[in-house]
Parts: structure tokens; C-alpha cells; sequence
């Protein structure tokens, strides 16, 4: 994806932006951007830290693949970004925040003004000091305004109101009046109010639009594990890589070990063990030979196999749990969230009483001046100006609580949501457990473990990669392994002082997970096995405390999610496909709970979007890290507990503010009625409102501790 | 009053100067990764000298 092209010197420099998710430190940093410069081809590279991203500067002539790889080289595993399906997000950010610049600017400036004349000024000076708030508020209105007054007028031509109507029509009446009474030299002008309004309000939403950015970034694209190209063999013999959308079923295609599959087909030749993962969420490779039929999305993992293709492009499995997701999605984007339904009860309440006080006042002969004056003031002070902070201030405060114990949640409607589930399902594989097989290595020497070492650290097979991870953690030195190599399907060979060592498939193949390791005439079985997350059980014990009584709904066979669920102490069904996990879940739906889904694989991508609310580990697959609405990093399961409660004690505070709000209106509006507030008064509440909401939210910094 | 003419001219000079700054460093892309900000000063560069 070369985004764009520059010219330095002779040979125009082509910039590629890749995602590095595994990007954590500023040591990461430092080696991406000083060790990609030594690239030959690569003229330099710039890290984003936030959206975990790496532009880099390069010959046109290194293809996406040499970039990706001279990253692995570093340590760090990339993917391209895809055509940044999160661009209209940001252009929406920084709309919000210039406006909120501007808006700032305004309200200063202005309060300045004002305060002289709260404090006397009067004749020539006041008219001066009016008419030079008239030339900053109207700018600054017309432009800081324009979200609002769009949405309103969204909200109007489809015949419904939202929360931005009434403030629209109190900031534009408010700056009408105002000018009336600069020209005609009148004592009270509301520039002040209208501008301080906005800039409130504003906050409120880039503090909104702030959390929806900063989670999404690091996000990868939907579907960016399948493989994007594959070899074709013509008749010739002769093999092309061809793009995945331009595959078609009949071709004959050779997939090298350690790649990803682009379509589904069947196997002609070659037998191997396949990497289904994402599929079933099965951690426990499944071997392959002639005839099998295999997924697009799995990864070969031991040798080369050729395949003739069968369904390809959007007819694959993975492109139908796409679609599956897509349609399960559609239901959750119905969610109305909270200040949208507080101002469907509170916006008619406002234009009412109002209207009334309009109508009261021209009845009782005060004069249409004085009767715009006061109506004009009631919809001031009972702008939701408190109102549009309380959400977002609570929200942000606690998802950077969350985000600090290691929770990323995408947006305010995720935690409103959360606090409303009733029920938690959770996927076995990768979500209660670790999702990668652990060796057991009590019965290994120190001879052994080196020798293990040795042999398992040059092998893609996730057994080994295992094994290789957890000895490297025990701090093991490898041992120096000669002739080493290795066999699809059986193991990993070599020498080792003179004797022949093996890693290879256990004799009792009756096991299902283990591998034996032979040092000359020895042989060692390690067995291993996928560990539940160390705080499972009391995870699911916060949970139930919180109202949420848990259940496990599996792609894994019976036996092992009945084993790991009796363990546990909690209802199970397991060798759920997408769709019957999807199923289970409109049926709890269906009987009025609020389900909470916890999953990790593709198989559970479906499921994560048609529930209530969603959670996905870090190490999920793509697509269900972007199904969920939060994701979880670290072997611990404890942020999900921790989620739901900083959730509910969220929405006590946004209650909290809410009911902040309606008592100020109830104290503030008898005043506005009886035609009090000056512009003093108002500013005064509104301010006062605001930083009460502020000082309230901060309260759950504290939250998730 | 000419004291006013003086000191609010230079109070929205220096507003508007603020402004821009604020608009410009938007612009120069000064807030796109906050955390890498915080996290560039403790790169140590002994090699870069």
C-alpha cells in the first residue's frame, strides 16, 4: 500500500504504514526506527506509539512482504494497515478539537468583556465592550457551533430531537437577542453564555470522541490473517502467486509450511498438520493428508501441501462468519445510549416550560421584549450543558482507569452496555485458558531441557513453540544441535554429541497432547496441556458476586469443555459451531437477559457481536478483537470481572450526574422563570454545574483498583 | 478610554496568537501520539553522535 509517493534527490521514496502491535516501550522505538534505517532499500522509519504504527520510508522496489519481514528480523510481528478504515473517526476528532480551540479562545476573550461590565462599566464603554463581543461570539459561534447545529438539523428534517436541539435553539436565540440589544444599546448581552455553552458542551463531546480513537488504534483490520495471496501451479508446472480475490475454484495451489491459507479447497498432495485456531479455536494442530478438507484463515504449519481449491474469495467459511458477524452487529448499533434517552424526556420538558414562560409573561403585559428576554434565559439555564458532560466525563475517567489495569474499552456505549449485562458466556479455549499448550517440564534434567532447547527453538510447530517459549522462560541455555531437520507430521531430528536426538510424536499416541523427546536411547513423553488462566475460578466468583452468573459455550469436543467446566462449577455446552454459538446466544436474548460474551477465536466472532456487550483477550483473532467491545491484555482474566464492576459503579456516577443536574435545574429555572438570571448569574451556574459533574467523575479514578 | 484602546487590542493579539499557536501545533501533527512523546526521552541515541 503505497499511500503516497516523495521526492528525495533523483529517486522518488514510496511510504508504506504497517501496524506493529507487539510496539510497547520506548525501547521498541528506538530499535524499529534505528534498525529499519539500516535496511538496505529502507531510507527510514517513524514510530506512532499511540496507534502503535510504523511509517516507513523506502525503495519502491521492496514490496510490503520485505518490510514486514526486515520488522520480524527486529522482533516485531506487522500487518499493512488497511485502507485506514478508521480515517472519518479522526477527521471527526480533530474537527472537535479545533472548534473546541476556538470556541476557548471565544469564551476568554469574551469573559473578559463581560466581567468589566458585571463590574460597572456603562454608556459608551458597555456599547463598546458589546459590540466587541458581538464581533468575537459571532465567528466563533458559526464555526464551534457547526456540530451541533448539523446534528440538530439531522435530528429536525427526520421529524425526531435529540439533545442538540434545545441547544441549538438556545444558542442561536440567545446570540439573536444578544445582537438586538447591542444595537439598540440595551443592558444585557448573553454572548458570554452562548460561547461558554459550546465550549462546554464541546469538551463533552471531544472527550467522547477522544475514547473512541485512542482504544480503536492498534486494532488490525477485519480478516487480516487470511492469507492474502497464494502459489498457483499453472499446467505448466510453473508457479505464480496470485491475489486472493482473484483466485477461482479448480486451481491447483502449493502452500508452503508456515503459511496462510487463502481459500478453502481440498488436499491432492502432501500431508501435514494444520494451524485451525482461528477457525475453532482448537489449539491442538489437526493433521492433514489427501483428501482433507481444509480452511482458508488456517495456517500450514509443518510441510508443503498442495490443494486444489474449492470455494474461494467470498464463499469461504471465514468469509460467511464475516457476514455472520456483520448481520449479528447490526442489532447492537439499535442500542440508544443514556444522554440520548435523558434528552428524549428532557428536550420537550425544556421547550415547554419555555414556551409557557413566554406565553405567561406576554399574557401578564410584560411586552414581547421582556417576554423573549426571560424565555430566552430559561432555555440558558437549563441547557444541558451539565448534562452533556455528565456522560463522557464519567466515561473517560473510567475507561483510563481500565486501560491502566490493562482493559481497553472502544467506546461509552460499551460501558453502558456492560453495566446492563446479566449473564456471562465464555469460550473454553484461549478465554478461560491461556490458549497455548504448556509444557510440563518437571521430569526433564538440565541435560534434557537443553537438548529440548536446541531442537524445539528451530520448529513453527505450536507444540514446540511452546515448549521452546516455556524453557526460555526457566532461563535454559540451548543446547548445540548439528544436522539439524525436520519432518511434516513426524518431528524434529539432529546430533548432539554424537547421539541422535529427536523431538517426534509420543508412542502412546493415545495422548492427545505430547511430545517425546529422544536423547540417544532415552526417551522422555512431556506432556502437555492448555492451563486454565491462573485467576479463572475467581474471576467467575466476581462475576457471580456482580450479578452475573457465567456459563461456558465451546467449538472444543464435549469431553474437555464437560472436564474444564466441572472443574469450574458452571453449566456447559461445547462443539459449538459460530452459528449454534450464535444461536445460544439469541436465544438467551430472546428470553430477556443481557448476555455478556467472552470469546477469542473467529468461532466465537459472530457470538461476541450479537450479545449484549463483548470481551476479547489480547492474543484473540482479529476479527473478534474488532467484534468486541473491549479487549483484555496479560495472562489474567480478572479485567473482565474488573470491567463489569467499574462499568456499574460508571453508571452511578453518570446517574449521580444526572440527578446533579435536574436539581440544579430545579433551583435555577423558578429564578429563570421569574425573570432573575442575568448573564452573570448565568455564567456563574454554568460554570459551577460543570465543574461539580468534573469533580464528581474524577471519583472513579479510583475505580478499578 | 486610551488606555482601553491599548490594552484590548493586545489582549486579543495575544489571544488570537495563542489561537494560532494551538491550530498550528494540531496541524504539525504535535498531538498524534502523545505516549510516544512521553516514552522518545528515555531513548538513549549513544550511537547516534
Amino acid at each position: 500500500m503505497n499511500a503516497s509517493a516523495i521526492i528525495q534527490g533523483e529517486t522518488p521514496l514510496a511510504v508504506t504504514r504497517l501496524t506493529v502491535p507487539g510496539m510497547k516501550c520506548a525501547g521498541c522505538i528506538g530499535k524499529i526506527e534505528r534498525e529499519l534505517a539500516k535496511t538496505p532499500g529502507i531510507t527510514g522509519a517513524r514510530a506512532n506509539l499511540s496507534a502503535k504504527r510504523v511509517a516507513i520510508t523506502h525503495d519502491p522496489a521492496l514490496d510490503e512482504g520485505a518490510l514486514t519481514a526486515a520488522l520480524l528480523a527486529l522482533g516485531f510481528e506487522s500487518q499493512p494497515v488497511a485502507d485506514n478504515p478508521l480515517a472519518s473517526d479522526d477527521a471527526e476528532r480533530r474537527r472537535l478539537t479545533r472548534a473546541l480551540g476556538v470556541a476557548g479562545f471565544g469564551m476568554m476573550n469574551i469573559m473578559l468583556l463581560s466581567v468589566s461590565v458585571w463590574s460597572g462599566a456603562d454608556g459608551a464603554t458597555r456599547a463598546l465592550f458589546h459590540w466587541l463581543s458581538a464581533l468575537i461570539a459571532l465567528p466563533v459561534i458559526a464555526y464551534s457551533g457547526r456540530p451541533f447545529f448539523a446534528s440538530a438539523w439531522m435530528a429536525l428534517s427526520h421529524r425526531r430531537t435529540n439533545m442538540d436541539v434545545p441547544i441549538s435553539i438556545g444558542v442561536i436565540l440567545a446570540t439573536c437577542m444578544s445582537l438586538y440589544e447591542t444595537v439598540t444599546g440595551g443592558a444585557h448581552a448573553f454572548f458570554d453564555s452562548a460561547v461558554m455553552l459550546l465550549f462546554f458542551l464541546l469538551a463533552g463531546r471531544a472527550l467522547d470522541a477522544e475514547m473512541r480513537t485512542r482504544t480503536r488504534a492498534g486494532i488490525g483490520a477485519l480478516l487480516g490473517r487470511m492469507g492474502k495471496s497464494a502459489s498457483v501451479i499453472g499446467p505448466d508446472c510453473t508457479a505464480r502467486r496470485v491475489a486472493a480475490k482473484d483466485l477461482l475454484p479448480g486451481m491447483l495451489v502449493l502452500v508452503a509450511a508456515g503459511e496462510a491459507l487463502a481459500a478453502d479447497g481440498e488436499v491432492v498432495e502432501g500431508a501435514s498438520t494444520l494451524d485451525n485456531a482461528m477457525l475453532t479455536g482448537e489449539s491442538a494442530p489437526e493433521p492433514v493428508g489427501q483428501g482433507s478438507v481444509v480452511h482458508a484463515g488456517a495456517i500450514n504449519v509443518s510441510a508443503p501441501l498442495r490443494i486444489r481449491l474449492t470455494h474461494v474469495a467470498e464463499d469461504t467459511a471465514l468469509a460467511e462468519i464475516a457476514r455472520l458477524m456483520d448481520e449479528a452487529g447490526q442489532s447492537r448499533s439499535a442500542y440508544v445510549r443514556i444522554a440520548d434517552r435523558a434528552s428524549r424526556l428532557y428536550a420537550p420538558v425544556v421547550h415547554a416550560l419555555a414556551l409557557a414562560a413566554f406565553a405567561g409573561w406576554m399574557i401578564a403585559g410584560a411586552g414581547w421584549h421582556a417576554s423573549l428576554t426571560i424565555a430566552i434565559a430559561v432555555l440558558i439555564i437549563t441547557c444541558p450543558c451539565a448534562m452533556g458532560l455528565a456522560v463522557p466525563a464519567a466515561q473517560v475517567v473510567a475507561s483510563g482507569a481500565l486501560l491502566r489495569r490493562g482493559l481497553l474499552v472502544k467506546d461509552g456505549s460499551a460501558l453502558e452496555r456492560l453495566a446492563e449485562c446479566d449473564v456471562a458466556v465464555l469460550d473454553k479455549t484461549g478465554t478461560l485458558t491461556l490458549g497455548s499448550p504448556r509444557p510440563d517440564l518437571s521430569k526433564l534434567d538440565a541435560e534434557a531441557r537443553a537438548v529440548a532447547l536446541g531442537l524445539a527453538q528451530t520448529s513453527r510447530h505450536p507444540l514446540s513453540r511452546g515448549l521452546a517459549a516455556a524453557l526460555r522462560a526457566a532461563e535454559v541455555e540451548p543446547a548445540q544441535i548439528e544436522g539439524l531437520a525436520e519432518v511434516g507430521g513426524k518431528g524434529v531430528t539432529g546430533r548432539w554429541q554424537g547421539n541422535a536426538v529427536a523431538l517426534e510424536k509420543p508412542e502412546d499416541a493415545g495422548q492427545a497432547l505430547a511430545t517425546g523427546l529422544r536423547i540417544g536411547q532415552r526417551l522422555h513423553t512431556i506432556p502437555f496441556s492448555d492451563p486454565l488462566r491462573p485467576d479463572a475460578a475467581a474471576t467467575l466468583a466476581a462475576l457471580a458476586a456482580e450479578g452475573l452468573p457465567t456459563r461456558i459455550l465451546s467449538g472444543d469436543r464435549a469431553a474437555p469443555v464437560a472436564a474444564c467446566a466441572a472443574a469450574l462449577g458452571i453449566p456447559s455446552q461445547g462443539e459449538a459451531d459460530p452459528r449454534a454459538k450464535l444461536a445460544a446466544l439469541e436465544a438467551l436474548k430472546a428470553a430477556g437477559h443481557r448476555p455478556l460474551m467472552v470469546g477469542d477465536g473467529l468461532n466465537d466472532g459472530p457470538a461476541l457481536a450479537a450479545a449484549h456487550a463483548s470481551i476479547a483477550p489480547g492474543t484473540a483473532s482479529d476479527a473478534s478483537q474488532q467484534a468486541a467491545d473491549a479487549v483484555f491484555i496479560g495472562e489474567a482474566l480478572m479485567p473482565v470481572a474488573l470491567a463489569v464492576r467499574v462499568a456499574k459503579a460508571t453508571m452511578r456516577i453518570v446517574r449521580q450526574n444526572f440527578g446533579f443536574s435536574i436539581a440544579y435545574n430545579v433551583l435555577a429555572v423558578p429564578l429563570a422563570l421569574t425573570g432573575q438570571v442575568t448573564p452573570l448569574v448565568a455564567a456563574i451556574a454554568m460554570s459551577v454545574s460543570s465543574l461539580v459533574v468534573i469533580a464528581n467523575s474524577l471519583r472513579l479514578s479510583g475505580a478499578a483498583r | 478610554m486610551t488606555g482601553l484602546a491599548l490594552l484590548i487590542p493586545i489582549a486579543l493579539g495575544m489571544g488570537l496568537l495563542g489561537l494560532a499557536a494551538f491550530l498550528w501545533s494540531m496541524r504539525a501533527g504535535q498531538y498524534e501520539d502523545m505516549e510516544g512523546a512521553a516514552s522518545r526521552i528515555l531513548i538513549d541515541e549513544e550511537d547516534e553522535l
